[in-house]
């Protein structure tokens, strides 16, 4: 049962003294010196401040629902407001029927992350954060963190100790549960986790997000990145519809792609369909798309290899597991995969020269563009 | 509410170019001198585009955690923050001179004081010499020591010089080290021949370097002769040439950049309080004198 503290029904009585309050399906009013009491459940007149009193303690979640949005979380942060509402779906069921559910916890996925809010005492609300993979793990068996700055040292490093430069890589390590954060640092938390998310998210929802596509955005850039520009020749758009199926993929990148070409010219490829946008290229594609813009200056040439048809089907399987990032699965004496490591160099023992040549064909070393670059 | 915005480089490769910023961010963060404090980075996440909207405060002080002004300061900054009507002129500076500029941040509406880099701070001074106490564990460094400020040098931007130029004169004009010499990477008077520049048995390094990474862990260390090969690490001190040297790495890992970050936003209008001070006493690795 959820009663109602005394502080709650003194901010309440507060409220009132200003104005109506109309909330989540509460309405109470001062009307002269007596006041109205209103919810889908009932509604009451002329109520003296005793039997007020009596009708908010009988209506117990309705008044500790206002308490909890109006008093507790407030209208400043206007993204967080938002984003903590959608956890509980505050704009499609009713209060009785989020705090039967809140009870059990409502749950939502975010990226990685799965969110549990709960009611707490009196109406307040808790919330957990873990991986989604440990949905099913006991709280306990997880390290537990209440810091949300945590977040920082979990998000740095996949599971393999490499570092992650793009938050939002489906390669957040699991193992750990942020168990009970009050709304500022859930929010705070997730932010941490996938910065920007909450508020691109709600202005998204709002109508509000500001996208800048492909040819605004490099048209933006300077520097070293300037050359970028030079790699739209105005005929089509097929280079940028690799970098978004290299790069953006949900495989690669939880966001999901807004941004297209420009305004009245849509990628060919899927944007994904993750929780949150992408509402502009990122830095990481920036600066592969200057290495990209280098390599695109060279024109494709005519090559002779000689490889048998099973090796030419495992060059192209040796392409695919480097492009889906399934090297390190592939067991050592898998032979039958032709990633694998034995297989692949037997093929190099067989097809290279002494320089690295494939099947001795030299690549004409003049127009070796590969030169150094600054990571800036 | 206000708001204090740490912007730094950040890196697609190496983690530990962000790890001195968010720590400077936690101190200040811990001294409760602003609603919100929070990092946002060129090549990292908050990115400078997005990271304003994750503020919650209409006031926002942002401070660049660079070296020198120039490009980053000047362009790319205030153009991913956009803000409405940036000109350099704003600073009205001489290129060591930058303090803040009052500006509109056109996405998300916030007053954004943006302030000039930390690196041509005068309390930058007293970070170079603190992170010489540091390195050496000695409160009182300065007697029988040589100092050397050092930094990339003009190729990259001119502005680069002045301020090791500018630090290295008021560490001298102290008075409490023996000698101080400004060198360089890629110009004269350069690092690699560092012992010819001193007179001094040993001599203290510090480069005028927001984070480590390859110019503070494997150039200058094997340009100074101080190892072969960084991999393998050297000692501190290194004899070279019969000097010691104290290499002390980036001088932006010392968490005394803290404070001249909340200088900065102080001097912009921000009110920390007393901030400053008890920031300049929490940051401090080894024990002041008469302890
Ligand atoms: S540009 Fe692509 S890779 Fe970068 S954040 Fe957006 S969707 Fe992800």
């Amino acid at each position: 049962m959820t009663d109602v503290r005394a502080e709650q029904f003194e901010s309440l009585v507060r409220r009132v003294e200003e104005e109506p309050v109309d909330f989540d399906g509460l309405y109470v009013a001062r009307e002269d010196d007596s006041y109205a009491f209103e919810t889908p459940d009932g509604s009451h007149d002329g109520l003296s401040e005793a039997g007020l009193h009596e009708a908010a303690a009988d209506a117990a979640p309705y008044v500790t629902n206002w308490y909890y949005w109006e008093e507790v979380v407030g209208h400043r942060g206007r993204h967080r407001r938002a984003f903590l509402r959608k956890l509980e779906a505050a704009d499609e069921f009713s209060v009785g029927r989020r705090y039967d559910e809140l009870r059990d916890g409502m749950h939502t996925e975010w990226g990685q992350l799965r969110i549990t809010a709960t009611l707490g005492d009196d109406g307040d609300r808790r919330y957990e954060v873990r991986h989604e993979a440990d949905e099913a793990v006991d709280a306990a068996e997880l390290d537990e963190y209440t810091d949300p700055l945590n977040a920082r040292e979990l998000a740095t490093s996949d599971e393999r100790g490499r570092y992650r430069p793009l938050k939002t890589a489906p390669t957040l390590v699991d193992g750990w549960v942020f168990p009970a954060l009050d709304g500022r640092d859930l929010v705070e938390t997730v932010d941490t986790f996938y910065p920007a998310t909450v508020a691109n998210w709600n202005l998204e929802r709002e109508g509000e997000l500001d996208v800048s596509h492909w040819e605004e955005t490099i048209e933006r850039q300077t520097g070293i990145y300037g050359v970028v520009k030079t790699w739209n020749r105005g005929e089509g758009h097929e280079h940028v519809n690799w970098v978004a199926e290299a790069c953006c993929d949900d495989s690669q990148c939880l966001k999901r792609r807004e941004w297209q070409y420009d305004e009245n010219t849509e990628l060919d490829v899927d944007g994904g369909d993750g929780a949150f946008p992408c509402r502009e290229p990122c830095s990481v594609v920036i600066a592969a798309s200057r290495k990209w813009t280098r390599l695109e200056g060279e024109q494709s040439r005519t090559y002779e290899f000689d490889l048998t048809p099973s090796e030419k089907e495992q060059v192209e399987a040796i392409i695919d597991a480097v492009a889906d990032g399934r090297v390190d699965d592939i067991r050592e004496a898998d032979i039958y995969e032709g990633a694998n490591r034995y297989r692949t160099r037997f093929l190099r023992a067989k097809r290279f020269d002494e320089d690295g040549n494939l099947s001795g064909t030299p690549t004409d070393a003049a127009e070796d563009g590969d030169g150094g670059e600054d990571d800036e | 509410m206000q708001a204090l915005v740490i912007v730094a480089h950040g890196s697609h490769l190496n983690p530990d170019s962000s790890s001195p910023t968010q720590r400077h961010a936690d101190t200040i963060r811990a001294t409760g001198a602003f609603d919100e404090v929070k990092t946002g980075y060129w090549k990292e996440e908050p990115s400078l585009r997005e990271v304003l909207r994750t503020v919650e405060s209409d006031e926002v002080f942002v401070v660049p955690l660079f070296i020198s002004e120039g490009y980053f300061t000047e362009q790319v900054i205030p153009r991913e923050l956009r803000l409405d009507g940036w000109d350099v002129s704003e600073w009205d500076s001489d290129g060591l001179s930058a303090d803040t500029a009052t500006l509109t941040a056109t996405d998300t509406g916030q007053v954004v004081h943006y302030c000039g880099p930390v690196g041509t701070h005068e309390s930058m001074t007293d970070v170079l010499v603190r992170r010489a106490e540091t390195v050496t564990g000695d409160p009182d460094v300065g007697e029988g020591f040589g100092f050397a400020v050092v930094g990339h040098g003009t190729e990259r931007n001119e502005n680069s010089a002045k301020a090791i130029e500018y630090h290295a004169d008021r560490i001298r004009e102290m008075d409490r080290f023996d000698e101080v010499r400004a060198l360089y990477m890629d110009e004269e008077p350069e690092v690699d021949d560092v012992t010819d520049h001193f007179d001094s048995e040993d001599v203290v390094v510090v480069p005028l370097f927001i984070a480590d990474g390859f110019h503070t862990q494997e150039d200058i260390p094997e340009d100074m002769g101080l190892t072969d090969d960084y991999r393998t690490g050297y000692d501190v001190p290194t004899v070279v040439d019969g000097h010691r040297i104290w290499y002390a790495g980036a001088v932006g890992t010392e968490g005394l950049m803290a404070d001249v970050v909340l200088e900065r936003a102080a001097e912009a209008g921000a009110d920390v309080g007393a901030a400053v001070e008890r920031v300049r006493e929490q940051t401090r690795e080894t024990p002041t004198a008469g302890d």
